[in-house]
């Protein structure tokens, strides 16, 4: 894994999926403090159990969300890619992530530090809650997607 | 070299199976095998247009609709195959090369090909969903100028449950098109993608308002995709669905297949989207 350090990011905010067309001061604040970090295949961006403190913005690459079971091999739940955003146990209590984050192959991400964005979101109300509609519908596809996979469509 | 006979000239009463022997069988995963399949008797099988069906029979067990699974391209040998799913299916899959079966066929329509000509084309499959769609991707392979952008999703429960695993690779591999398999869960060992099918759509190449889509599967997954689909833009009018229903006669007579106004052996099992969402995800239909 190796980190660029603030301001020397090329990565905006602004271009991600996940801000695009997002108006008002927000972005150019968290685009201060955001850090550009890039993993090789097998690095984990996130481990399951450990506080959630960061907000990453997936911008080239492939993650895979993993879950372990003791005594059985990792499974894979869903990959994610370019345009894509990890995760949200940063933003509810006990903010500690509920999977392992694994790069598959080179990925570049924008990270951002999950208490000064929990800061910035509260004294930025208006903003904040147009940040939080956008988190829910990843958390709702996430929800649904899984509801679908359970139903294990493809089975014999 | 003398012309073979179509076997139309064989078998003269519409639900008299023809008998045929199988040629080869390629095991594709735990519970699914490919067939193949040629007349006994000195005849081509009859010509085919992909996403038709036949009727196998075995004598003694029964009969059960399997699409057509094999080239339209390569006249002398039929292609099924067959998921072990019950009584006959469990027979059809355990065939040995040199047994025989009937086959009765081809029913039903098939994919619009003439319409997609000058279109991009999204082909989605789910599990047993990609080979009534084998025949589209060697037609367009082999016509790849008649097309526009290809793009083919193709989902399954695990990578061990992917069907046609060789012949994917080459696919994959295939610079003029975009072919992207993603199954619902994975151990480490596969660097493919997890996740639904329609978590595909978003970032897929294709002009909504020039794209036609094929999709077949489980009723949920084209429900589904054809949502996502609709999201991207693509009007409901463009996307076509393969639909299964339990089949007797296949000729539009007993009924078993209905689904709403239409007989799927009949009318289907290809579907323009629009004229059968109302019914999707509607039971006891
Ligand atoms: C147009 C069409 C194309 C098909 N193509 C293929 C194919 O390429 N390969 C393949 O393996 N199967 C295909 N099927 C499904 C296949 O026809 C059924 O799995 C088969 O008829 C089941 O018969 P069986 O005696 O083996 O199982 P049964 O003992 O009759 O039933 C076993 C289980 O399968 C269910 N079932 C029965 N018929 C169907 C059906 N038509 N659709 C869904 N579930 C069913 C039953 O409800 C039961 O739960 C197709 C069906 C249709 C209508
Ligand atoms: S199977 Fe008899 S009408 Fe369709």
């Amino acid at each position: 894994m190796s980190t660029s350090p603030k301001h020397a990011t090329k990565l905006r905010l602004s271009e991600h999926r996940f801000f695009q067309g997002f108006e008002g001061p927000l972005v150019g604040l968290l685009q201060k403090e955001a850090i550009e970090q890039t993993y090789g295949p097998g690095d984990l961006l996130v481990r399951e159990g450990d506080p959630a403190d960061k907000f990453l913005l997936i911008y080239e690459g492939k993650v895979a969300l993993e879950i372990a079971t003791p005594g059985k091999p990792h499974l894979t739940i869903e990959t994610i890619g370019a345009g894509d955003a990890l995760g949200w146990s940063w933003l509810f209590p006990p903010q500690e992530w509920r999977l392992d984050g694994r790069a598959l192959k080179a990925t570049r991400a924008l990270v951002l530090d999950a208490e000064f964005v929990r800061f910035t979101l509260d004294h930025h109300p208006t903003e904040g809650y147009r940040f939080v509609l956008r988190l829910l519908p990843i958390i709702a596809e996430r929800l649904e997607n899984t509801r679908v996979q359970l139903l294990d469509i493809y089975g014999a | 070299m003398t012309a073979l006979a179509r076997p139309e000239a064989i078998s003269a009463h519409p639900l008299a199976p023809t008998p045929y022997v199988v040629r080869r069988r390629t095991i594709e995963t735990s519970d699914t095998t490919t067939l193949v399949l040629t007349p006994t008797k000195d005849a081509l099988p009859p010509s085919h247009h992909p996403g038709q069906f036949n009727m196998l029979y075995l004598y003694g067990v029964g009969e059960a609709a399997i699409s057509i699974a094999g080239d339209p391209l390569a006249p002398n040998e039929i292609v099924h195959t067959v998921r072990a799913a019950g009584k006959v299916t469990n027979a059809l899959a355990q065939l040995e090369p040199g047994s025989t079966v009937g086959v009765r066929g081809p029913y039903g329509t098939g994919w619009p090909l003439v319409e997609a000509a000058g279109h991009d084309v999204v082909i989605v499959a789910g599990g047993l969903g990609l080979p009534p769609l084998r025949g589209v991707l060697r037609e367009v392979f082999m016509h790849r100028e008649r097309y526009g952008r290809v793009e083919i999703i193709y989902g399954a429960r695990s990578p061990r449950d992917l069907v046609y695993y060789t012949e994917i690779q080459d696919w994959r591999g295939r610079p003029d098109i975009r072919f992207q398999t993603t199954v619902d869960a994975a151990g480490r060992e596969w660097y493919g993608d997890v996740g639904l099918v329609t978590a595909r759509i978003p970032d897929a190449r294709f002009d909504p308002a020039n794209s036609v889509a094929f999709l077949c599967g489980p009723e949920i997954m084209m429900k589904l995709t054809a949502q996502a689909l609709e999201t991207r833009g693509i009007r409901d009018d463009a996307i076509w669905v393969s639909l299964e229903r339990n089949m007797k006669c296949a000729i539009g007579l007993c009924g078993h297949c209905q689904f709403g106004p239409d007989f799927v052996c009949r009318d289907g099992p290809v579907f323009v989207y629009r004229d059968v969402r109302r019914l999707f995800g509607v039971r006891e239909v």
